[in-house]
């Protein structure tokens, strides 16, 4: 009998190349995303070394962080810079045959959306992309991380990556969590009991029957953010939700070959007594909707708490404490749902999916959005979008007082026009809150896309039970 | 790839803790389709102020600190995004060595690739560091690869740990994907394996 292995171990052995006597190995890439930021460098590269991509057939180029999502991008990208990587982008693509989704193309989206959506993310394959979400692929069950530009080239001449195996750390949230409580609660709670950098150094395995309960959607947004949680990776092992969703997508294996793989699939889970070096449990039930008051992913309290004191925490991260809440402008013991918000982004890849947006139309349907408060959507992609249209999500939106935009990563990095002005606070479905984050003195407040439905409505940070 | 052997250098203290990629190079700067340029927008935010102009109290815009090749910082450096443009930025400025208790992973990884090397030391010998770093003047860190240590301006002695092949990349200044070309025969034959076992990642989409 073989060791028991975990499904990182498995996922893993199946892509080792060559291992090098100090345990250096080089893993196989299956997939590799590719956007406008973290690619213009790499693709120069090769061909300053006169090199060639050696399977352009496994990479997928899109073109997310820059475009601007109002109609103006009809029209060409007006700013010169984004437009010029933009450009380099397709430029790149065609010179080197990769796949490429067009600003305008309805398949066009957040490239860790449109993954998914197309079915290039599969079951037990590797994918990297230059950008930390990649994460987000995990909740196929695939090993899937994010690189740097170097890399990025390395994969691109090589299919392949220097990699050193990371351990194994298991995450799990028992039971089930509670109304109004949804996956976004979920990844903020895990972060706020591990700290961001307590994944370091490893990959985690996200299970227990809260996991299972969710949707592909919901686990995404799970995996999404492990890099918050400091991981290099997050897995959710597949099963009938994760077949269901991929079947029939224009990437997707079909007819036998679908079968063969699908009975591959299901071996991908981890064995009984396989041992991880770090396990963290959850309980489901103990767990509220969330939000956070710092500038770190792991500043996280229930909305029915109070803004932090510095003094509730030891050693440099007092000092982090102080001079977050310095820069958010918050006063220590104020209760977390009498903060006013100017702002609402609900997007990104963490949140821009269909089942996020069906989320916040529950809420809004039939109420308007605060008088002052400007409310966005940035559907996640040009499917998602045409999808919540179709469904009618668009048109209560728009009617609540929605501005309804068009796909892309928008303000959750403010690259493109989609920013906040200094001091502007804004209740956001994203994933990160740093400083300037949102634009330059910006404040984000992370929660999920019901509870930043429920602060547009209120104008405040709001518990989201208590319109539901 | 620029080789790393012995470096002696000002070393600028910067205590923060979760120093994000956002924090090194804010977005505004990474619509460059180049490398080089990006040392001027190094620590944006903190560097200057609303109209650009350089803040006197930032450590990198003092004296003899403009000049720093070692930066000394708190635990998680370099969370954040995967961008490259944040070791890019390091490097333009002339840092070429960064001292911390720990770093966020896709950024350790990055600074091998540039030539950069990320130095991991216990927080305490951090913070003597940062103490000795603060002083300025004269007070030059020295950073030795291979004997794997770090030496204080007043020749306190700190070891530290590294993965030996990344330390012998860095020595020689070795280019990865030239490297991994050596072993194209093992790509080849993992291809063909593969094929076999996962034959939908090769032609999903047939019937
Ligand atoms: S939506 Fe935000 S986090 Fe996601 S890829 Fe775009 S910029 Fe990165």
């Amino acid at each position: 009998m073989s060791e028991p292995r975990t499904l990182y171990d498995k996922i893993w052995d199946a892509h080792v190349v060559h291992e090098a006597d100090d345990g250096t190995c080089l893993i196989y890439i299956d997939r590799h995303l590719v956007h406008e930021v973290t690619s213009p460098q790499a693709f120069e590269g090769l061909r300053m070394a006169g090199r060639t991509v050696r399977h352009p057939e496994k990479t997928v180029a899109v073109p997310d962080h820059n475009v601007p999502t109002d109609e103006s991008r009809l029209h060409g990208i007006e700013n010169e810079e984004s437009r010029i990587q933009v450009e380099t982008l397709k430029k790149n693509a065609e010179e080197f045959g990769i796949e490429y989704y067009d600003v305008n193309d309805p398949r066009q989206g957040i490239v860790h959306i449109i993954g998914p959506e197309q079915g290039w993310t599969l079951p037990g394959s590797t994918i990297v992309c230059g950008d930390s979400h990649t994460a987000t692929h995990g909740a196929f069950g695939a090993l899937a991380h994010g690189i740097g530009t170097s890399e990025v080239e390395h994969v691109l001449a090589t299919q392949t990556l220097i990699q050193k195996k990371s351990k194994n750390m298991l995450v799990e949230v028992t039971g089930s969590v509670g109304p109004g409580v949804t996956a976004k609660d979920i990844t903020l709670a895990i972060i706020g009991e591990i700290g961001t950098a307590g994944g370091t150094g490893h990959v985690i395995e996200y299970a227990g029957e809260a996991i299972r309960a969710l949707s592909m959607e919901g686990r995404m947004t799970v995996c999404n953010m492990a890099i918050e949680g400091g991981a290099r990776a997050g897995l959710i092992a597949p099963d009938e939700t994760t077949f269901e969703y991929l079947k029939g997508r224009p990437h997707a294996p079909r007819g036998g070959m679908w079968e063969l793989a699908v009975a591959e699939w299901k071996k991908l889970r981890s064995d009984e007594g396989a041992r991880f070096d770090k396990v963290v449990r959850i309980e489901g039930e103990k767990i509220a909707p969330v939000v956070t008051w710092g500038t770190s992913p792991e500043d996280v309290v229930p909305i029915t708490g109070t803004v932090p004191h510095p003094e509730d925490f030891e050693g440099p991260k007092r000092e982090a404490v102080r001079r977050a809440l310095d820069y958010m402008g918050l006063t220590p013991g104020t209760p977390m749902t009498e903060i006013e918000i100017d702002t609402v982004f609900i997007g990104s890849c963490t949140n821009g999916r269909i089942e996020d947006l069906r989320a916040v139309a529950e809420i809004v349907k039939g109420r308007k959005v605060k008088e002052g408060v400007r409310a966005m959507v940035v559907p996640g992609s040009g499917l998602v979008r045409m999808q919540a249209e179709e469904e009618g999500i668009a048109d209560i939106l728009r009617e609540a007082g929605f501005e309804w935009r068009l796909p892309g990563c928008s303000m959750c990095l403010a690259m493109n026009p989609d920013q906040l002005a200094p001091g502007e606070r804004c209740a956001s479905t994203s994933n990160r809150n740093f400083e300037g984050r949102q634009g330059r003195g910006g404040r984000t407040h992370l929660l999920s896309p019901a509870m930043a439905a429920a602060a547009a409505i209120t104008g405040r940070l709001t518990d989201v039970r208590e319109l539901m | 790839m620029d080789k790393f052997t012995t470096l002696t250098g000002i070393a600028a203290p910067l205590p923060l803790v979760n120093v994000d990629t956002d924090m090194i190079i804010p977005k505004q700067f990474l619509k460059t389709i180049k490398r080089s340029g990006l040392g001027k927008a190094l620590f944006y935010e903190m560097r200057y102020d609303e109209n650009g102009n350089p803040n006197p109290d930032f450590i990198l815009n003092r004296e003899p600190w403009t000049r720093a090749e070692i930066l000394v910082a708190g635990e998680n450096f370099g969370c954040g995004s995967s961008r490259e443009h944040a070791p890019w930025a390091l490097k333009d400025f002339g840092i070429r060595c960064v001292i911390a208790p720990s770093f966020a992973d896709i950024f350790y990884n990055n600074c091998f690739k540039n030539g950069i090397l990320p130095v991991v030391l216990p927080e305490e010998a951090v913070g003597k560091l940062m103490e000795d770093a603060g002083k300025g003047g004269n007070a030059r860190i020295t950073v030795d690869l291979p004997q794997q240590t770090v030496s204080s301006s007043e020749g306190e002695v700190f070891r530290f740990e590294i993965d030996p092949f990344r330390k012998h990349c860095l020595l020689e200044g070795l280019d990865d994907i030239g490297l991994t070309l050596q072993k194209i025969r093992h790509i080849d034959s993992y291809e063909e394996r593969q094929k076999g076992a996962m034959p939908w990642l090769w032609n999903g989409s047939a019937a």
